[in-house]
């Protein structure tokens, strides 16, 4: 009985959140929460937009909201966003000249070690 | 010799990232890139203490600073002495009065002192965020041509002014 108010209770609060930004779509909505949780809030910093209360955090959830709500891509948003932010806003660095190293690092230090490896036990 | 050299990698691998990391101690992570700079400022409209429409477009045609302020912004009373200094030596400086309330906003300019031609009030932020605010206060540099040239994140102090803006401006104003 009780875990069935619990359950209550934890519906009627998504439920409420969904208030706030109303979306047409079930894709809308998975877009919107999808897109909040990639983005970064430029005050605190390591907190997604979805998370955070700061004012501009804020006034970034509704923008993206705006946008969701007009049809726009994912990649229209984030290009909009990063060009005015810089990369810096999104959590997940897109691959490119300067971001090559971050991305290929892992395997280079993969393949040193294994050469490390091959060396010490030959 | 050959064995002791690839027992040492490591070791230099780990030297290696302690550079790496000992730089990255020095970076400041809420400094962050001014993507603007270089592009025209965004044109927008906007009201001034409720009356008057202010555009963008006014600031054309000369060398000025749009200043992104609020009367809530503590760092910004700091900055306020800088401005009306600036302002004395004819620097002309427009101001973006960031998510504010007009009559807190007007009470802190009799306060403080104004220094601006002309305020435009960015009552829910949409300015500021095309303009890629994170804190105010921000100042811009924009040239004759309406293209941005410079950002300052953070109070604006005559040492900023004089190693960053000053020099800027006098190139600015030198090209036709």
């Amino acid at each position: 009985m009780r875990s069935i108010f619990l359950l209550l209770a934890l519906l009627i609060n998504t439920a409420h959140a969904e208030v706030l930004y109303p979306l047409q779509t079930a894709k809308q909505e998975a877009q919107f929460k999808h897109l909040l949780a990639d983005l970064r809030c430029l005050v605190c910093q390591n907190q997604d937009l979805a998370d955070s209360n700061a004012g501009l955090a804020k006034d970034l959830r509704a923008e993206v909201y705006n946008r969701v709500k007009d049809g726009q891509s994912d990649s229209e948003i984030i290009q909009y966003l990063t060009e005015r932010y810089g990369d810096f806003i999104l959590f997940n660095p897109p691959m490119k000249g300067i971001t090559v190293f971050l991305w290929f690092a892992p395997l280079i230090f993969l393949g040193v070690g294994f050469i490390i490896f091959w060396r010490r036990f030959r | 010799m050959k064995a002791l050299h690839w027992r040492l990698a490591p070791f230099f691998i780990f030297l290696a990232l302690v550079l790496v990391f000992w730089r990255g101690l020095a970076l400041d992570p809420h400094h962050l890139p001014s993507t603007k700079v270089g592009q025209p400022l965004p044109s927008f409209q906007l009201t001034s203490f409720g009356e008057t429409k202010r555009s963008s477009k006014s600031m054309l045609g000369h060398v000025s600073l749009l200043n992104v302020w609020a009367s809530w912004c503590m760092a910004c009373a700091d900055e306020q002495a800088v401005l009306m200094r600036l302002a004395k030596q004819g620097v002309s400086i427009y101001g973006l009065n960031y998510k504010d309330s007009m009559d807190n906003a007007k009470e802190w300019l009799s306060e403080w002192g104004n220094p601006y031609q002309q305020i435009g009030e960015d009552v829910d932020g949409k300015v500021a965020i095309n303009l890629g605010v994170y804190g105010a206060p921000e100042t811009f540099l924009i040239d004759k041509n309406g293209i941005i040239r410079y950002r300052h994140v953070g109070a604006l102090t005559m040492v900023i002014w004089e190693k960053e803006f000053a020099p800027l401006i006098q190139l600015l104003e030198s090209v036709e």
